[in-house]
């Protein structure tokens, strides 16, 4: 576990101050120092960098509120698609007994080390007005998914899910099936015991693992990209406007960039504490 | 509301095998002893149907349903079959309150119907005033009474006690014992006790059965089997010395009038009582001891056994003596023996001290269900039933 993980117990509990006394090499403060660095610096440096006195004017541009707006809609929408088909689908991978489930949560886990834009192709090669089942969609409903905003929506969906699956998953892992046996000793049939008593328990696990997919929903780029291309008001979410800008208006890159990294620090405020557990 | 149980569990698995056939009277507390492996928790686990036993051979009936048949398995939601196990597993998101309701709101009553009844067993359970807090606040005494209740607000037709003392702390756990004795004994209800406590059985339990390896080596009405057991397992667990009487202030005063003095849990004056003590707290003397505030019965030698790196001696009553002392059991170190210079027939004294004496109020049944005198320690005309 990490070193704040020690601490916060040993903050509780008076003997685990003691057994800390114990640990801790020398040897390991130098690289721990240098891998904190650079994490913090380079957000330290594009604070140092940022043009403070126009930041506002910056910020409430018109295209810049576009995407913040977009980035935002998005985001809550895809958050809630991983609550409503990766919740279920971690129930199964943690309680159903199918041939082949570690196959399936490989597979399940993809999105998390594949390059997003690899993502964003695939799903192009799926939807794609061409693709497998995106020519069938065009032909007999005349809907097209590529290059709209619902193709925002499941790039990040994409990219997300596996983070809720993965903590869901895990919380489910930890609370067992006690509980739920002893709910059907009551007299609780599965659908009530689900909602009564499994869903209770994991939320905290189901909250984070939504947090951390609405950040990562947030700084999706790749798959977005690859998928929906960067249309203004309709798929330019705020990470395409910062690479947009990156070329033409820097001040407006930074400015965004800090915004970006404010919702970051926010998210990781709210998530933090049970992501440890749950992720474990 | 609360049935007999007829079963015959067979499971068989490559390093196990479990063949246990029970029959438990409506209202009758059957008491389950054994080592660890013994085959307990799936005996209980088959019988609340979250296991289907491997054999079909198998059925379990609960009064006239059929729940467990080579082709039936009703799930345990629908069975009826309530669990009390050693951790009180109180739902963590819900108050003392819901928890209770927790077994009438899943069957479909109503809130208001369902907390009224969960009000009711919390007060029955001494926690009417724990009903808002919630498990985490909870000490491991309270959760387990709280546990109670919520078992017993579901209405079971049967009730499964799954060693539900044995993570108590010491001080915590005879209140609950005295509970569970209130709760299931006062109502008539039909139950499975899982313990390794001969004490338990003898407070809770009408009948025990032993089992050792998944097959039953012992069974009979507990008092006879904790004060005589047959088998290893149940003489080096129980082999309690037991003696029936009825309740006075400090301990207990036996048919013939004897006061036996002990400690015990506030019981009325009258009731009928049992007083409980370990043979190793049994000192042995050849001579009457004189001005001794302790208890001295006199006795017969029936027997000397060798029991572990001691030696027991067993009792009989003298002629014309009172009949109770019969199959007393006192451990003693080989060399007392060799100074008492003692052979089966001598005249000797038990002396037990009253701070080694418990009383408990006995077990006296369920009328109906019962078919034995009610005093049935110096019955040694057991019949055994074969497994």
């Amino acid at each position: 576990m990490t070193t704040a993980g020690t601490k916060g117990r040993a903050r509780r509990s008076g003997p685990a101050r003691t057994s800390q006394a114990v640990a801790l090499p020398g040897l390991l403060w130098v690289p721990a120092a240098v891998a904190f660095a650079l994490i913090a610096l380079p957000v330290l440096g594009l604070a140092l960098r940022a043009d403070w006195p126009r930041l506002p004017a910056l910020l409430f541009s018109g295209p810049a509120l576009a995407a913040l707006r977009l980035s935002l809609v998005t985001a809550a929408i895809s958050t809630a698609l991983c609550v409503v088909l990766g919740g279920p689908l971690a129930v199964v991978l943690a309680r159903g007994r199918l041939p082949g489930m570690r196959l399936l949560r490989s597979i399940v886990l993809l999105p998390l080390v594949l390059p997003p834009v690899v993502g964003g192709l695939a799903l192009l090669f799926l939807l794609g007005r061409r693709g497998l089942l995106g020519a069938r969609l065009d032909l007999w409903f005349g809907i097209t998914v590529p290059f709209s905003t619902a193709a925002v929506v499941l790039a990040q969906t994409f990219v997300a899910l596996p983070f809720l699956v993965v903590s869901v998953e895990g919380a489910l892992r930890t609370a067992g099936q006690r509980y739920e046996a002893v709910a059907a000793t009551l007299g609780a049939a599965p659908g009530y015991a689900f909602f009564r008593v499994t869903v209770p328990l994991v939320l905290p696990g189901l909250l984070s693992g939504a947090v951390l997919g609405f950040a990562r929903c947030l700084g999706e780029f790749g798959a977005t990209i690859a998928f929906a291309g960067s249309l203004e008001g309709t798929t330019r979410t705020l990470p395409l406007l910062v690479y947009l800008e990156r070329e033409t208006d820097v001040d407006a890159a930074v400015a965004l960039s800090l915004l970006l990294v404010v919702v970051a620090v926010v998210v990781i405020a709210v998530a933090r504490p049970r992501s440890g557990e749950g992720l474990g | 509301m609360t049935a007999g149980v007829d079963a015959r569990v067979l499971v068989r698995r490559p390093s196990f095998e479990l063949d246990v056939r029970l029959r438990v009277e409506p209202g009758e507390v059957l008491a389950v002893l054994g080592p660890n492996g013994a085959g307990k928790s799936t005996l209980l686990s088959v019988l609340a149907g979250l296991l289907r036993p491997t054999e079909p051979d198998s059925y379990v009936r609960l009064g006239d349903r059929t729940v467990t048949a080579a082709d039936v398995h009703v799930p345990p939601h629908r069975r009826g079959v309530g669990l009390l196990a050693q951790q009180a597993l109180l739902f963590p998101h819900l108050s003392a309150l819901a928890n209770v309701a927790f077994g009438p709101r899943s069957q479909g009553r109503p809130r208001r119907v369902a907390e009224a009844t969960a009000r009711e067993l919390l007060a029955a359970v001494d926690a009417a005033e724990l009903a808002d807090r919630r498990p985490a606040q909870l000490s491991g005494g309270q959760q387990q009474r709280v546990a109670l209740a919520r078992a017993l607000a579901a209405g079971p037709g049967l009730l499964l006690l799954d060693e539900p003392l044995a993570a108590l702390d010491v001080d915590a756990a005879p209140a609950m014992r005295s509970l569970l004795r209130r709760m299931i004994r006062g109502s008539g209800q039909t139950a499975v006790l899982v313990t390794h406590s001969a004490l338990d059985a003898v407070v809770l339990s009408d009948r025990v059965v032993v089992l050792t390896d998944g097959r039953i080596v012992e069974q009979g009405p507990t008092r006879e089997v904790v004060a005589h057991p047959r088998s290893p397992f149940t003489a080096r667990i129980a082999g309690l010395d037991l003696v029936p009487g009825t309740a006075r202030p400090g301990g207990l005063r036996t048919a013939d009038g004897q006061v036996v003095a002990g400690q015990g849990a506030a019981l009325t004056e009258g009731e009928p009582a049992v007083a409980v003590f370990p043979p190793s707290a049994v000192a042995v003397y050849a001579e009457p001891p004189k001005g001794s505030p302790r208890n001295v019965l006199a006795v017969r030698l029936a027997a000397v056994e060798p029991h572990g790196d001691l030696v027991r001696l067993r009792a009989a009553a003298r002629p014309g003596g009172p009949s109770w002392v019969d199959g007393l059991a006192a451990d003693v170190t080989p060399a007392a023996v060799a100074d008492l210079a003692i052979e089966p027939g001598a005249d000797l004294w038990f002396v037990v001290k009253a701070t080694e004496v418990g009383v408990h109020a006995a077990t006296t049944g369920v009328p109906a269900a019962r078919d034995r005198p009610s005093a049935p320690i110096v019955s040694l005309s057991r019949s055994p039933t074969p497994p």
